[in-house]
Order: structure tokens, then C-alpha cells, then sequence
């Protein structure tokens, strides 16, 4: 159902000599895969797109409704025929909702997902897991 | 509407229900294991994940009630559309990969991960039961509301007896097939209510010369409001007491829809953390499409059937939708809105039983009873146990709620969810200092405020809409508590966090942010 992604991160056969981050009884050693520099790299390229994200979106939601609910006059400008400041404003919110998630799917694809491969490759080969 | 359209609509959604049971019963295996009952075998794509997210979210009252809501008080209306949307992207960057990640089954996986497993799985189970039950007898209410507009059925043992119906056939979907064939009831529900809304808005827009400025023109020419329906204001601008409700209102919306335990419990259904991304992306378009849709919906009714026509039809605002389905495609498209209306609060229903019954199986029974050792048939049987108890819970609280004003429940609902879930849940996931008696503070911090606050607030006494109209015991001024519950349950879980002597289980915390970023130790592929 799922395809395997392609993962440029990938720890693959030829670099797989290092030794794998397990605990003695070979299950994986969490300690260790959190402090690694692969997984601190995929945190901070989490942070990096979700943190200003959801900043941007909450801030412009609760403007817009701050403004419907403290600025009705300016909300209720015409804009074009009856259309007005607010209505405008309501249909841009589902247009940056819409592109705000594409651009995560998008980023997730490109930059987390072949890191997310990377710290699995510090645990096992793919068939191990 | 007169009587003769019953048969219309009874025969549509005989039709539907019987297709549904049809698909449940071959989707459903003989021998269900505990994943799938719970998860259905996490055997869902991203993509049929996302229509039956759109289907679980989309109740009754988002389509009669936000159509209803657009059609009476134009803008304020539309304001709740708004919010439904944006919230998704909470779920999309911050919930659905982590929890799918982390947990197994339920809620309470991820929120006890890293704290002392019985009290904070009965916390979250409560949580779970408490939301699910409300959302619930709101439904259930609503259908009784709904068989007097629709069926035609205004004597209250009439009325019962349909609610009780609708009882059993969501209890039969659960039993016999358990995550999968509710996934299946969802998505059937979501692609019919989506096709049917869709036809609907472009035929509307057809009417008006594909010219939506005319269609609003219209509109305020027939509202008794005038150009007024199209600005902010009408419902929420009177005073400022009732501005900050609505700020409090679009809060809870917001926060709370990706923190509803139903919609939490759809992510298990998928494989891994890249498909239940999917699902949320998949589900973000449906709603975008449905609100659009819902949005012209509701200024068609007003310009084509009226505000007065709406209001003084039995069934007040939630009459916009079918009252311009008569008016444009007389008894048979009335009768397809109908059983779309129908077999949207059949599903719901049914799925929030799943979540209640799973909730009670995986954390009260399995772990704080049985100790985490319990035998997994068991567990399922204890769940299916469960949703038959919860399914007479919900009859009896439909019957007991019918024709009471009870769409503050699905506010509190939401309210609860932003409250009692989403703090605990983003806190687990993200901070490290955060233990157990931190959790335990903002799981119940947030529902205890909640549900206080809901009590003293004008939604049960002291205005002519409360349920008690005649009491005086409304000292808190807003009837949706989220501005002050959800900052208050952070602060609890934070206050709980630092004056807790017992530090957090620093091996366990490592496990978990691994595991919830890259599936490392969770089986998954």
C-alpha cells in the first residue's frame, strides 16, 4: 500500500559499518538516537516549517476574527458588487489553509521524510524494522 | 412539506442504511482481533482515511446548522466554517504523524507514553467519555428534531421510537464490524453528502448566472436584515458581553476539533505516519469543499426561500437546507437531502460509540483493571459489551434531550476537547518536564472549568433559550466557556508540572519524542 520512499538520507549498505544505535538487548537505544546529529537535524527541520507556520495561521485567524467581531466597518466595506472586506477576508482564510498545507505535505516529502529514513537507518536495516 | 413525502424519504434512507449494513457485513471479519476492532487492522490508505475523517467530523449540524445559521444570520454564521477549516492544520503539523506514531488504539496511549499508566489512562478515558457522550445525545437530540421537520412525525412517542431506530443501527454497525465497517459508513456517508452539496451550490450558482455577487444581492433583498447579513455582527456584535463569546466561541472551534477523541481514534486506521499526513491533507480539501458549498447553500435559501419562510418552518434554521431542496427539486430532491441529513447523524453516532467503547476496553478495563494484561479477546468483548451500553446511554439521553435546546452541547463538546485534550496533548509531545501529575492537572483542570462553567452559564438558566428558562443561577456571562478554560488548563498542567516532586521519566520521555517523530520502536512502516 505504501511505497518505499526514495531516501537520500538513507543509511545504505556501503556506510551501514557503523555501529547501530542499540542497547544491549538489541532493542534500540533511545538515548543515544535522540542525541544523535541525524536527529537533531530532523527536529530542528520540524521546527524550522511548523513553528512559523502555526504562528502565521493562528495569528492571522485570530486576527480576522478579532477584526469581524471589533471592526465591522471595515469589515463591511464593498469590495466588488455586494462583496465585502469580510467575506473577502472569510474566502482567503480557506485559501492559506489550503496552501499552508500543501506547502507542509510538500516539505514534509522533500526535507522530513528522507531525514525520518536516515535516523531509521542509526537502528537497522529496512527489514529489520 | 406534507405527509406524502415521508415515503420519499423513508425509501432513500431505508436504501441507504440497507446498502451500509450490506458493505459492514462483508467488510467485517469473523474472528476480530483487538487492532480490528479498534483500528481496523490499520489497514486503511491515506486517502479513504481522509474521506472518513471528513465523514466522522461532518455531523448534522454542520450541514442543516451551519446552512441554517448562513441562511438566518448571513456572515456570523459562516463564521463557524471558518474555524471547522483552519483547525485541520493543527491536526496536519502538530497531531496526526505523532500520535499515529506513538500510540496504538486509543488517546490515552499517547497521553500515559511517559507518566504512570492507571491514573492517567482513567484520566484519559474520562475525558474521552464525558466528550463523546455529550456530542452524542446533541445528535441524538437532533434527530428527534429533525424526524418532526423531515418525517413528518410530531407525536414525541413517534419521535422516540425513530430515535431508538437510529440507536440500534448505529449499535449494529459497531458490533458487527467494529473500525472497519464504521470506516466504510463514514466514507459512503462523506462522498454522498459531498456529491449532493456540491450538485446543489452549482446548480444554485447556475441559477443566478454564475454570478455570486447576484446571488448575495439577492439574498439581502430578502432578509429583513438588508445589507447588514453580509457584515460581522448580526448574532454576536449586540454587546461586548457577546463579542468575547464569539471570540470564545471561534477559540474552542479551533482548538478543539483536532483534540475530539473520535477524530484522534481515525488516525490509527492508517499504516504509518506518512499515509495518516495524507489523511489530514485529503480531509482539509473536503471541508474546504463542503463549506464553500454550505456557504451558498445558505445565502441561496435566504435569497430563494426567505428568512421568514425559514424561521417560522418547524425546525427553525435547521430548515434552510431542505426547505431549498423542496423549493428547487420538489419531494425527491427533498428526499435525498433528508436521508443525507439521516445517515450523517447515523455515522457520527456511530462512530463516537466506537471511540467511547474503545476508550473504556483499552484503558479502563485493560489497563487500570486488568494491570496492561489482559487477554485481547477479552478486551474486545468488554468493548463490544460497551457499545451496546453506550448505545442505550445515547437513546435514553436523545429521548430525555429531545426538543430541548442542546446545540451548546456540541459547542461544549468542543470546548472540552480544546480544554481537557489538546493542552495535555501537545504537552506530552512537546515538552520534556512534562510528568504525571502535570497531566492529571490539565485533563481534568480543563474538564472540571468546563463543565462548571457550562452550568452557570446563560446556556442552562435565566435567558428565554436556556434549559432552565425560569432559574437564576447564571453568574458566569458567556455560553461558550473556551477563553477561559483552555488557558486555564495549560496553566494547570504547567503548575502541576513544577510543583510535582516526582521528575519525569527522563528514559521514557527519549523513547517517546523518537518514537513519535520517526516510528522508531512502533512496528510501523
Amino acid at each position: 500500500m505504501t511505497k518505499a520512499l526514495p531516501s537520500p538520507g538513507f543509511a545504505t549498505f556501503e556506510d551501514s559499518d557503523h555501529a547501530l544505535l542499540l542497547s544491549g538487548d538489541g532493542e534500540p537505544d533511545f538515548r543515544a538516537i535522540q542525541q544523535s546529529e541525524d536527529f537533531q537535524l530532523l527536529r530542528r527541520r520540524i521546527a524550522r516549517f511548523v513553528i512559523p507556520a502555526t504562528i502565521l495561521f493562528l495569528s492571522w485567524y485570530v486576527t480576522f476574527v478579532l477584526l469581524s467581531a471589533y471592526a465591522d466597518d471595515f469589515m463591511s466595506t464593498p469590495v466588488f458588487g455586494v462583496i465585502n472586506v469580510g467575506l473577502v477576508c472569510g474566502f482567503l482564510q480557506f485559501v492559506t489553509t489550503i496552501l499552508i498545507t500543501l506547502a507542509y505535505a510538500r516539505y514534509a516529502r522533500k526535507k522530513l521524510d528522507p531525514q525520518v529514513e536516515a535516523v531509521r537507518g542509526l537502528v537497522a536495516d529496512e527489514e529489520m524494522l | 412539506m406534507n405527509g406524502a413525502n415521508t415515503f420519499v424519504n423513508l425509501g432513500v434512507f431505508g436504501a441507504f442504511v440497507l446498502l451500509t449494513l450490506f458493505i459492514v457485513y462483508r467488510a467485517s471479519s469473523r474472528n476480530q482481533s483487538a487492532s480490528d476492532y479498534y483500528a481496523a487492522g490499520s489497514s486503511f490508505t491515506g486517502a479513504q482515511n481522509g474521506v472518513a475523517l471528513s465523514g466522522d467530523f461532518l455531523s448534522a449540524a454542520s450541514f442543516l446548522g451551519i446552512s441554517g445559521a448562513i441562511a438566518v444570520n448571513g456572515y456570523d454564521g459562516f463564521l463557524y466554517s471558518i474555524g471547522w477549516v483552519v483547525a485541520w492544520l493543527i491536526g496536519l503539523m502538530l497531531i496526526a504523524e505523532r500520535l499515529r506514531n506513538t500510540g496504538r488504539f486509543t488517546m490515552g496511549d499517547v497521553m500515559a507514553f511517559r507518566m504512570r499508566q492507571r491514573p492517567v489512562r482513567a484520566a484519559a478515558a474520562n475525558a474521552t467519555l464525558v466528550i463523546s457522550i455529550f456530542y452524542m445525545i446533541a445528535q441524538m437530540a437532533g434527530a428527534g428534531g429533525l424526524m418532526a421537520l423531515l418525517l413528518d412525525v410530531h407525536s414525541k412517542v413517534g419521535q422516540a421510537i425513530i430515535i431508538a431506530i437510529v440507536g440500534v443501527v448505529m449499535v449494529l454497525y459497531v458490533l458487527v464490524g467494529g473500525m472497519k465497517g464504521t470506516t466504510w459508513v463514514q466514507i459512503i456517508k462523506a462522498g454522498f453528502l459531498i456529491l449532493s452539496v456540491s450538485l446543489l451550490t452549482i446548480f444554485l450558482i447556475g441559477k443566478f448566472g454564475f454570478d455570486l455577487s447576484a446571488m448575495l444581492e439577492r439574498a439581502t433583498q430578502k432578509s429583513p436584515l438588508g445589507d447588514a447579513v453580509l457584515s460581522p455582527g448580526v448574532k454576536y456584535g449586540a454587546t461586548s458581553t457577546s463579542k468575547i463569546d464569539f471570540l470564545s466561541l471561534a477559540l474552542a472551534l479551533v482548538l478543539g476539533t483536532a483534540s475530539l477523541p473520535h477524530v484522534l481514534m481515525r488516525f490509527y486506521t492508517v499504516p504509518n505516519a506518512r499515509e495518516a499526513r495524507r489523511s489530514v491533507v485529503w480531509a482539509t480539501w473536503m471541508m474546504v469543499i463542503f463549506y464553500l458549498c454550505t456557504m451558498v447553500i445558505g445565502f441561496g435559501s435566504m435569497a430563494l426561500v426567505g428568512t421568514d419562510a425559514i424561521t417560522s418552518a418547524p425546525g427553525g434554521e435547521n430548515s434552510a437546507a431542505p426547505l431549498l431542496a423542496f423549493k428547487v427539486g420538489g419531494a425527491v430532491l427533498l428526499g435525498v437531502v433528508c436521508a443525507v441529513a439521516f445517515a450523517t447523524i447515523l455515522a457520527v453516532v456511530a462512530g463516537l460509540t466506537l471511540t467511547a467503547s474503545a476508550s473504556f476496553a483499552h484503558d479502563v478495563y485493560a489497563n487500570v483493571i486488568k494491570h496492561g494484561e489482559a487477554d485481547p479477546r477479552q478486551e474486545v468483548r468488554v468493548a463490544r459489551f460497551t457499545a451496546i451500553i453506550v448505545g442505550i446511554l445515547a437513546i435514553l439521553g436523545g429521548i430525555a434531550a429531545n426538543g430541548q435546546n442542546v446545540a451548546f452541547l456540541v459547542a461544549l463538546a468542543f470546548a472540552l476537547a480544546a480544554s481537557a485534550n489538546l493542552p495535555t496533548l501537545l504537552y506530552s509531545l512537546f515538552w520534556k518536564r512534562f510528568n504525571t501529575r502535570g497531566t492529571l492537572w490539565s485533563i481534568y483542570g480543563g474538564l472540571f472549568s468546563c463543565i462548571v462553567l457550562i452550568v452557570f452559564s446563560p446556556a442552562m438558566s435565566g435567558t428565554k433559550s436556556s434549559v432552565f428558562p425560569h432559574a437564576h443561577f447564571d453568574w458566569f456571562p458567556l455560553s461558550n466557556p473556551g477563553i477561559v478554560s483552555i488557558p486555564l488548563s495549560f496553566l494547570a498542567g504547567f503548575l502541576g508540572t513544577i510543583l510535582s516532586k516526582q521528575p519525569a521519566d527522563a528514559d521514557k520521555q527519549s523513547e517517546m519524542e523518537v518514537r513519535a517523530l520517526t516510528g522508531i520502536g512502533s512496528g510501523l512502516r
